[in-house]
């Protein structure tokens, strides 16, 4: 086994490091691009790979509702609007160079250097998953569906009343006439 | 994965939340900013079940016990994306109503509501 700087390389690692690297790159993306439309498919990207990286988590159905939710709904209805707003060439939004960007950059490498600093080296022992085979079944429907609907059945039923909220505010919001 | 270590995970969560944060104070177009909340959302998600698959916590007496501990993680995860729906519904209307009334998405142009 090849080991740099005290960390084990594992094929793993190396298949991490490669989504990882790509879903970091269109997250930059996200922000970076001028045009909403090349950020909204950054986006895309960026959440295809979350999937993965949750099927290697053993959370294969929160993997799936990703791939839908996120991918299918939410990605859907974000293009969904901007070509309802047509922000085409002549209506891109010219970004200013003003205060606000190398203060937002400072600001963010001071959080992540305080996170990092303060929370990340006292993981750096959890070095592999909890090894227990009894705990690989804890992502399937069944387990998930079990646990919602008995020790989580509350919050489910929140959660339920917070969307028919959610469905008739957007509904209310969007239209001219009622 | 076997292989490799919940510090690589966090990172990654990290480092798509602090670029969602920089996008939310940078960028200008309202959209943008609400796929920067996205993300931001997202990261939190990773370090959620990377959390929930690495720490599972060794059953003690009146804890939970390290099934329990593992669903809590996904279930809020469920509950994010939950919340996390129905937060762009209202906010996509919500600039759509901007939209209407002002025929401009520009955020620094907003302010109705500075006192």
């Amino acid at each position: 086994m090849i080991n740099v700087a005290g960390i084990e390389i594992t094929p793993e690692l190396v298949a991490f490091g490669g989504l990882a690297t790509v879903a970091a790159l269109a997250a930059i993306g996200v922000v970076a691009f001028n045009n909403a439309v090349r950020s909204a498919l950054c986006l895309v990207v960026n959440f295809f790979l979350l999937a993965v990286l949750y099927f290697t988590l053993n959370a294969e159905l929160l993997g799936i509702s990703q791939v839908i939710v996120y991918t299918g709904a939410i990605m859907v209805l974000f293009l969904f609007v901007i070509m309802l707003l047509n922000l085409g060439a002549p209506q891109i939004l010219h970004e200013k160079w003003d205060f606000k960007r190398p203060a937002g950059i400072v600001l963010a490498l001071v959080f992540a250097g305080l996170i990092a600093g303060q929370i990340l080296p006292s993981l750096m022992s959890a070095s592999r998953p909890v090894s227990n085979p009894a705990l690989d079944a804890y992502g399937s429907p069944q387990a998930i569906g079990r646990t919602l609907f008995s020790t989580y059945v509350f919050p489910f039923e929140a959660v339920s009343i917070l969307l028919l909220i959610g469905i008739v505010g957007s509904i209310l919001l969007a239209k001219r006439r009622i | 994965m076997i292989g490799v270590p919940l510090v690589a995970y966090l990172s990654l969560g990290l480092f798509m939340f602090t670029v969602g944060a920089v996008g939310v104070i940078v960028r200008r177009n309202p959209i943008v900013i609400f796929m920067c909340i996205e993300l931001m959302l997202n990261a939190v998600n990773l370090t959620f079940l990377s959390f929930a698959r690495y720490h599972a916590v060794a059953a003690r007496p009146g804890g939970p016990s390290a099934a329990e501990s593992m669903m809590a993680g996904q279930m809020m995860v469920i509950f994010v994306m939950a919340v996390a729906a129905a937060e762009v519904a209202v906010g996509l209307g919500i600039i759509m109503a901007i939209f209407r009334l002002r025929d401009s998405i520009d955020i620094d142009e907003m302010s109705l509501l500075r006192g």
